[in-house]
C-alpha cells in the first residue's frame, strides 16, 4: 500500500515548505502532519516525508525518533494522556490514572481491544495551575476529577468523532 | 513589601482574567493595542534598543538575563538576515504562564514581537511553541493572519516600510528543546541536541545567522516598555528587576492558578494572600519556588521576596516563579522521584554526566521510596548530584542535579526513614 497525503495536508504541507529558507526546517512539522494524517509514523510513513520534502530519510528517521510526540505506533482513536509530574501528582493524577486504567481495562501505553482509547502517562502539560490535566487527541481536560473523567469517557464512547470542548482554562 | 494589588488576576500582563480572552484585533485595539507598536515605529530602531535597556527587561524564561544587555550583543557589521526566535516551549515543570498570552491574549504577545524584531532588525521571527499545544497554536495562527491582512504584518508593518514575517514553528515533545541552542536545532529540522558555545546564538544561531532568543512574557514586557516608557515599566517593579511579573501557583493551595504582581512579591503573600492558603489549611512542608528545577525551600522562607537576588540569597532560584506548593503529610521522596524521573527522560544524551547520571538518581531515589534503599544512600545522591553540576554542555544536567540537593539536604530524615524503615513512612510508594 502506498501513502498519500489529502488534499488538506498537501496544502499544508506547501505551506510548511514556504515558511522556512530550506527544507530541512520543514521535516518537524511535517512529521507531525504525517502523524496526524496515517495516525502514526510507521517506516513508510517516514520515507513519504522524506521522499516529498527530497531530504535524506536518515534525517527524517533521526528527528522521528528523538521527538517523543511523534508516534511510533497506532493509538487509540481517542488517546488519553494523564499528566504525572509534581503538580499534577499533588491534585490527585495518580489516583485518576490508575481510575482509568480499572475502567478501560489497560495499561500505560496499552490500546483497548476495540481501538477505542489508549492511555499514556506524560510530563508536564503546561497546565498545572488548573491540575490534575488530561489531554485526549488535541484537547486538554483541566481541573479533572474522577467523576469528570467518568462521564468524558462516556461522551467519547457516545460522540467518536471529537471531545467536547472544555473552554479555556478548562472552564474555570 | 509590595502592596497586593486590588485584582491579581488581571494587571498589566494579564489583561485577561480566568476564561477571558482577546482573540479579536479590534478589542485588542480598544484596549490601547497597536500603539506601542506605532510608537516604536516612529522611533529609530537604535532608540527602541535603548529604550528596553533602560528598563532592564530581565528575561522571563528563567535566568533572568536583561533583554536589551542581549540584543546589544548582536554584531553590527554581519550581513547576514537576522532573526528574532520566541521561545514557547513552556517545558519547565510546575510553569502554565505563556500559555496564557498564546491562548487569551495572542495580540499582546505578537505585538511585542513586531517592536522586538524592528528593534533588532529582524524580518522573519519565529515561534517555537510546544507541540500539545495544538489549539494554542490554531489560536496564534489566526491572530496573524487577521494581523496580516490588516497590514499590521507582512510587506510593510503599519506602512513603515518595515518588512516583517511571524512564523510559528511547533515542538514535538522534547523538554530539551526549551534551551536556546537546542531550540535552534530544532528549528533547523534536526534533534533538539545543545550546541556547544561560543558562539553565541546573538553571533551565529540559527541557520548560522545572528539571532535572538527571548521568552513570550519577555516580549509581553517590551510591549509594555513603548506602551507606558522605561521609567513607568520600571516603577511598576523594584529599582533593579523591572515592571510586573507573572507569578504562577500550583499543588496543595487553595486557588492556584496565575497571578500578577510586581516582582518581590514574598512567597507568604503568593500562597496566603493570593492563593488563599493551603487546603485544609495544612502547614507547609516544602516550596518549589521557580520550576522544578529550583531548589525547594522550607516554611521559614515564607518571607523571602521573590525577585532575582532574593530569592538567590535564600538557596535557590526565582525561575519562572511558578511556585508549586506541598504541606505536611507529603512524601518527599516521592515528589523527588517525580522529578528525577522528568530529567531523566528528558536528558538528551549527548553529554556522559548528565545522561548516565540523571538515570543514576532516578534509580537511586525510586529504590529508596520503594524501600530498597541502602544505608549512604543520602551520601551517594548528592555526590553524584554534585558530578552532574556544570559538568554539562547545556543547564538541563544543573536542573537535574539542583533538586536532588535540595531535597536530601532538607528533608534527610524523611530519606534515612524509608532507608531504615525499609518502606515509605507515608505510604506513597
Ligand atoms: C533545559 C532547559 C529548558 C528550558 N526551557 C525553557 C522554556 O521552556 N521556555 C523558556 O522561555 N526558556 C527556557 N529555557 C531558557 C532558555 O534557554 C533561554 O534562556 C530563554 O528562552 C531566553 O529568554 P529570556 O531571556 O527572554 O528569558 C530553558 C533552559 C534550559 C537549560
Ligand atoms: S504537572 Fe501536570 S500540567 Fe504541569
Amino acid at each position: 500500500m502506498s501513502l498519500a497525503f489529502s488534499p488538506d495536508a498537501e496544502r499544508e504541507l506547501e505551506r510548511l515548505v514556504h515558511r522556512y529558507p530550506n527544507r530541512r526546517a520543514a521535516v518537524i512539522p511535517a512529521l507531525i502532519l504525517a502523524d496526524r494524517e496515517f495516525g502514526y509514523l510507521s517506516r513508510e510513513a517516514m520515507e513519504y516525508v522524506a521522499k516529498r520534502l527530497e531530504v535524506p530519510p536518515s534525517w527524517v528517521m533521526g528527528s522521528a525518533t528523538f521527538y517523543t510526540m511523534l508516534r511510533k505506533r497506532p493509538t487509540g482513536k481517542h488517546h488519553i494522556q494523564v499528566c504525572v509530574n509534581v503538580a499534577c501528582y499533588l491534585r490527585g493524577a495518580d489516583r485518576l490514572g490508575d481510575h482509568l486504567k480499572k475502567r478501560l481495562g489497560i495499561g500505560f501505553g496499552e490500546v483497548t481491544t476495540d481501538g477505542l482509547f489508549s492511555l499514556e502517562g506524560v510530563q508536564c502539560l503546561a497546565a498545572c495551575g488548573t491540575a490534575p490535566v488530561l489531554r485526549v487527541n488535541d484537547e486538554y481536560h483541566e481541573d479533572m476529577t474522577i467523576e469528570k473523567a467518568d462521564a468524558l469517557i462516556e461522551s467519547l464512547r457516545r460522540a467518536p468523532e471529537g471531545a467536547p470542548s472544555p473552554g479555556p482554562g478548562g472552564g474555570r | 513589601m509590595i502592596a497586593i494589588p486590588d485584582n491579581p488576576t488581571r494587571g498589566h500582563l494579564l489583561r485577561c482574567g480566568p476564561g477571558e480572552s482577546i482573540r479579536d484585533l479590534k478589542a485588542h485595539q480598544a484596549l490601547g493595542g497597536l500603539k506601542a507598536l506605532r510608537h516604536a515605529l516612529t522611533m529609530q530602531p537604535a532608540a527602541v534598543v535603548e529604550e528596553v535597556r533602560k528598563a532592564t527587561i530581565r528575561g522571563r524564561g528563567g535566568a533572568g538575563f536583561p533583554a536589551g544587555t542581549k540584543w546589544s550583543f548582536l554584531p553590527k557589521d554581519n550581513p547576514k538576515p537576522r532573526y528574532l526566535v520566541i521561545n514557547a516551549d513552556e517545558g519547565e515543570p510546575g510553569t502554565f504562564k505563556d500559555r496564557y498570552f498564546l491562548r487569551q491574549d495572542p495580540f499582546a504577545l505578537l505585538e511585542g514581537i513586531a517592536i522586538s524584531a524592528f528593534a533588532i532588525g529582524a524580518h522573519a521571527a519565529y515561534v517555537y511553541v510546544r507541540g500539545e499545544f495544538v489549539q494554542e497554536i490554531r489560536i496564534l495562527e489566526d491572530a496573524i493572519d487577521r494581523m496580516r491582512k490588516e497590514g499590521v504584518l507582512g510587506r510593510s508593518v503599519l506602512e513603515s516600510g518595515f518588512h516583517l514575517d511571524i512564523h510559528v514553528h511547533p515542538g514535538a515533545g522534547a523538554y530539551i528543546c526549551g534551551e536556546e541552542s537546542a531550540l535552534l536545532e530544532s528549528i533547523e529540522g534536526k534533534p533538539g541536541r545543545p550546541r556547544n558555545r561560543p558562539p553565541f546564538p546573538a553571533v551565529a544561531g540559527l541557520w548560522g545567522c545572528p539571532t535572538i532568543i527571548n521568552n513570550v512574557e519577555t516580549m509581553a514586557c517590551v510591549r509594555l516598555v513603548l506602551l507606558h516608557g522605561a521609567d513607568a515599566f520600571l516603577a511598576m517593579g523594584q529599582p533593579k528587576d523591572g515592571g510586573p511579573k507573572i507569578y504562577g501557583l500550583s499543588g496543595h493551595v487553595k486557588r492556584p492558578g496565575l497571578y500578577e504582581a510586581p516582582l518581590g512579591l514574598t512567597l507568604r503573600q503568593l500562597i496566603y494572600d493570593l492563593g488563599g492558603g493551603t487546603l485544609d489549611d495544612r502547614p507547609i512542608k516544602g516550596i518549589i519556588p521557580g520550576g522544578s528545577s529550583t531548589p525547594v525551600l522550607g516554611p521559614d522562607a515564607l518571607d523571602v521576596a521573590m525577585d532575582f537576588d532574593s530569592i538567590k540569597a535564600a538557596g535557590s532560584m526565582l525561575g519562572t516563579a511558578a511556585a508549586t506548593v506541598f504541606t505536611e503529610g507529603t512524601c518527599p521522596v516521592a515528589v523527588l522521584l517525580r522529578i528525577s524521573r522528568f530529567y531523566a527522560h528528558e536528558s538528551c544524551g549527548q553529554c556522559t554526566p548528565c545522561r548516565e547520571g540523571t538515570g543514576w538518581l532516578e534509580r537511586v531515589v525510586e529504590s529508596i521510596e520503594h524501600g530498597t534503599g541502602r544505608p549512604g544512600d543520602c551520601d551517594l545522591l548528592l555526590s553524584a548530584a554534585g558530578q552532574i553540576l556544570g559538568n554539562t554542555i547545556c543547564a538541563l544536567g544543573d536542573a537535574a542535579a539542583l533538586p536532588v540537593i535540595s531535597f536530601v539536604n532538607r528533608y534527610r530524615d524523611d530519606f534515612e526513614a524509608h532507608i531504615t524503615g525499609k518502606r515509605c513512612p507515608y505510604g506513597a510508594a
